[in-house]
């Protein structure tokens, strides 16, 4: 069964590889890491929860790429949130659409992988890290190179603006490469509008330099259509005493894989995750993240939380690895769940492997309901059930919310999110 | 930091206790395992016809089956082919009383610190000794079958009590459970039996005491224990192997049913040969323990303390299927030198209103591998489950690594489940508090990591309390890196 569509997907993602002479190295080696491996079916421990193969083998049925939609600048405007200041990189199908984005270019320089050539690519996703980063790396078309240079701050956020519909073909794969250098400092945000609620399949793939002692704040929304199917793995090099900060805020689609790896390279660098995913429908959101550790006085800190409604799914794995040399090392992660129906499943696994002795590492788990008393409390003030039940449920994510870097970002997000716990899901 | 290093050495060069093996005439399988051998030794154990089936089809079962990779232990493949799956003492034809045990066998035990003589009744305790593959001898059987207990060999149950061992052999860890229980199932020798009647509570604790002695022999002891409605029994098990330098395989089956309101408390200090310094020899202790809390408000109850075995691959689960109905793990695992350790606990919540309870406490040193791997489910209609899971670990040495897999998987919204973990080394300020009030490092590490099991060794009945802590002061003394 796994095999033939295997073969069938891989086929039609090799067939359409040949007209692209471009980055013939990484792409060979990906397509032979991708034959070796296969997708991940249910029996891969990192995909325990997660059939995302299946779904695909149900839901796709063109695993070809999607070619661009029509656009215009107006539906590009109607789609961006409210109060936005920056700079806007859309995508259309995972196309970067020059015209239709507004860049200032302050402090960074954009360019098109294609063009540009940049040494790194696929040096941070290499096709080892998961079978969907080999994918990418076989089949996307092109994707972009932001460079910001040494001593740079870039002011104003960049947003990557994605917009979606399936159009002949339903396989879309973004591709992102960052690059920061030194001393330099850049907020990123990123937001995914489906135009339709027809099935596609997203795979990106976002790499990011984070130089020495840079910082560097990378804020997701994912609020697609509730047919999308979207992959996305984000790989990051941190060296020393640089900050990355990365927010991932799920809110709805049919199936969403989020792999989030920090990698801390060097003594005093600092990582943080963030996380939120408050679902209801069939929505299935995975969260896998992994921290590795490889030098001393370095930090993580890591905060998932969940609500889930109707028959939803959350998932959560987060891995910490303390390698030997890591010592003075701090680690920190918790992943706090609340279950608001009979159909709602959480799987989770905070995982820790520690190879060094003088550090302090924690993690905490917990899966729970509202607090009895505490809306007790707040009805015996006047409230109704389902206003306190919002309430507490908000200051439950509000934690979460409050890292976003962007304000006006920050304000779309709580909107949605208490527009949500308004209406009771 | 020179001193710490003395002490460390002092330690680790610090010789396994329990390793010296006697020369008994053993009556042996032939090396190998097919069919034969299987036949071989039902055979040779006189068993009935359905037992011999029930084993032939656990073998081929187990030959559809490959061993599992997902633990975090390496190892050399072992070759099943090249153990010898029944080893006994020969002298032992079914002794009447204790004074018909060979002398020398009683002595293994006494140097063992296990009396099987009356002096036993003192400290209460109902011993059934298995040495390789057979049951020794069992103390204070009349006591116990006055109040209709049944505490005997398997062997024996087979014979004596089929109707039991037939209904509930095989009920809790099936023969087709994992690679390991399928083997256990094919070839096991001997164990212990053990049913309590309704509304009984065992007067005393009913101990087993494991012992590998033969070479290359695998160790295949299957328990099984009954609490039938409302009836309590503390159990504890012990195990040590003689030192030797090719790995033993101890692959062992413990089955546990607990009916309406019945309680059961299980303990083990596991203390089999964990190899030498340098990692060679040693025992693989592939065990599969589980329970099941099948009646409403019963209890099952784990404590184990794992000291010993080259590799440790032991998850304790519990059942609850009866409303009400509560399980608990607690657990010290200690590794040193290469010892490695993946165990942990499975509490499957499928009643109303269980709970389940587990504190694990991991202590690596040397260059050791301990990992804590552990899963709590809530099934749809588990209403009202809760848990507490906390499992710490504390590292000693750069050398050494530590690791946590929990898995939750809850499909229930008024579930309350928690999990908690940390990992630290013990401070040097802590230590440096203590020399300061004149307590020596040595001393101190040992208070401290006392201090830190203590929630665990708590829960030991008496007698394996002492030995536990001895074990621990043993494998800790100074360890600090």
């Amino acid at each position: 069964m796994t095999t033939t569509s295997k073969n069938k997907i891989l086929d039609t993602i090799l067939s359409q590889v040949s007209g692209k002479p471009s980055f013939m190295d990484m792409r060979n080696s990906s397509i032979e890491s991708l034959q070796r491996t296969g997708l991940p079916a249910i029996k891969d421990e990192e995909y325990k929860f997660t059939s995302i193969t299946k779904k695909l083998e149900n839901s796709i049925s063109d695993f070809s790429v999607a070619k661009k939609t029509n656009l215009d600048s107006d539906l590009v405007k109607s789609h961006v949130f409210e109060g936005f200041e920056g700079d806007l990189v859309v995508f259309n199908n995972g196309f970067f659409e020059t015209e239709l984005s507004s860049l200032s270019n302050k402090g960074y320089v954009l360019s098109l992988i294609s063009e540009s050539n940049p040494k790194l690519l696929g040096k941070i996703a290499f096709s080892e890290k998961d079978p969907f980063v080999a994918l990418n790396n076989i089949s996307f078309e092109d994707g972009i190179y932001i460079k910001v240079p040494k001593n740079q701050k870039v002011e104003k956020p960049i947003m990557f603006f994605f917009l979606n519909q399936s159009n002949e073909g339903q396989v879309i794969q973004p591709r992102i490469l960052i690059e920061v250098e030194d001393n330099a400092e850049v907020t990123f945000l990123e937001d995914s509008i489906s135009l339709d609620d027809n099935v596609y399949f997203s795979n990106t793939v976002t790499e990011i330099k984070v130089g020495q002692n840079s910082q560097v704040h990378y804020n997701r929304l994912q609020n697609e259509g509730k047919n999308a199917i979207s992959v996305n793995n984000t790989e990051t090099d941190i060296h020393r005493d640089a900050v990355f900060t990365s927010v991932v805020i799920s809110l709805s689609g049919d199936m969403v894989r989020n792999n989030l790896s920090l990698n801390l390279l060097d003594s005093g660098c600092e990582g943080n995750m963030y996380g939120l995913y408050l679902l209801n429908g069939k929505t299935h959101v995975d969260n896998h993240t992994n921290v590795d550790h490889t030098k001393p006085h370095a930090q993580s800190n890591e905060l998932y939380k969940g609500v889930l409604a109707d028959s939803s799914r959350g998932v959560f794995n987060g891995k910490i690895f303390v390698r030997q040399d890591a010592q003075k090392t701090n680690a920190f992660q918790q992943n706090n769940n609340i279950l608001l129906s009979e159909d709602a499943i959480v799987n989770t696994k905070p995982q820790l492997e520690i190879w060094a002795d003088d550090v302090k590492c924690s993690h905490g788990c917990t899966t729970g309901q509202l607090d009895e008393e505490a809306l007790f409390y707040l009805r015996a003030r006047g409230l109704g059930k389902e206003q306190a039940k919002g309430m507490l449920l908000y200051a439950f994510t509000g934690e979460v919310m409050d890292h976003i870097a962007d304000e006006a970002f920050q304000n779309h997000i709580v909107s949605i999110v208490q527009n949500r716990l308004g209406s009771n899901f | 930091m020179s001193k710490d290093n003395k002490i460390l050495e002092e330690l680790t060069s610090k010789d396994y206790e329990h390793g010296w093996s006697v020369n008994l005439e053993a009556d042996e399988a032939p090396i190998g395992l097919n069919e034969d051998i299987i036949r071989w030794i039902s055979a040779k154990k006189e068993e009935p016809e359905w037992l011999l089936e029930w084993r032939l089809k656990a073998f081929n079962n187990w030959l559809t089956m490959t061993e599992p990779v997902w633990a975090n232990v390496h190892y050399p493949k072992i070759d099943l082919q090249g153990l010898r799956y029944y080893s006994a003492p020969k002298k032992s034809n079914k002794p009447k009383s204790l004074d018909e045990i060979d002398p020398e066998l009683l002595q293994i035990y006494e140097r063992l610190g296990i009396n099987l003589n009356e002096q036993k009744r003192l400290q209460g305790i109902a011993v059934d000794a298995v040495l390789d593959s057979v049951s020794v001898g069992t103390t204070f059987k009349e006591t116990l079958s006055k109040l209709g207990i049944i505490f005997c060999s398997f062997s024996e149950a087979v014979h004596e009590h089929p109707e039991l061992v037939k209904k509930y052999l095989g009920s809790v860890v099936p023969m087709t459970d994992n690679y390991y229980a399928a083997l256990n199932s094919a070839v096991f020798s001997d164990g212990s039996f053990c049913y309590i009647p309704s509304g009984v509570r065992c007067p005393m604790e009913l101990s087993t005491y494991f012992r590998i002695n033969a070479a290359n022999t695998g160790q295949f002891e299957r328990t099984l224990i009954v609490a039938d409605e409302g009836s309590y029994v503390s159990y504890l098990e012990g195990c040590t192997a003689p030192k030797r330098d090719e790995n033993q395989l101890h692959a062992a089956v413990v089955e546990i049913y607990a009916a309406k309101n019945a309680e059961v408390k299980y303990s083990t200090v596991q203390n089999w040969y964990p190899g030498d310094k340098s990692g060679k020899g040693g025992i693989y202790n592939f065990v599969t323990k589980r329970g099941i809390c099948a009646g409403d408000h019963s209890k099952i109850s784990w404590t184990q303390v794992e000291t010993g075995s080259a590799v440790t691959w032991k998850y304790p689960s519990c059942i609850l299927k009866g409303d009400y109905s509560i399980g608990e793990f607690y657990s010290v695992a200690v590794t040193n030198n290469y010892q490695q350790a993946d165990t942990g606990t499975k509490m499957i919540h499928i009643g109303k209103n269980t709970r389940s309870r587990i504190v694990s406490k991991g202590i690596s040193a040397g260059k050791s591998q301990n990992s804590y791997r552990g899963q709590v489910q809530v099934m749809k209609r588990a209403s009202n489950a809760r848990n507490f899971s906390q499992c710490d670990s504390l590292l000693m040495g750069d050398r050494c690594g530590a690791h946590t897999f929990p898995y939750i998987d809850i499909q229930n919204p008024t579930a309350k489940v928690e999990h908690e973990a940390t990992t630290s080394k013990i401070g040097e300020d802590q230590l440096f508090y203590c020399n300061q009030r004149g307590i020596s490092t040595e001393d101190a590490v040992a208070l401290i990591v006392n201090g830190y099991a203590k929630e665990v060794l708590n829960q030991l009945p008496m007698e394996f309390a002492v030995e536990a802590q001895k074990l621990l002061a043993l494998t800790l003394e100074g360890s600090v890196g």
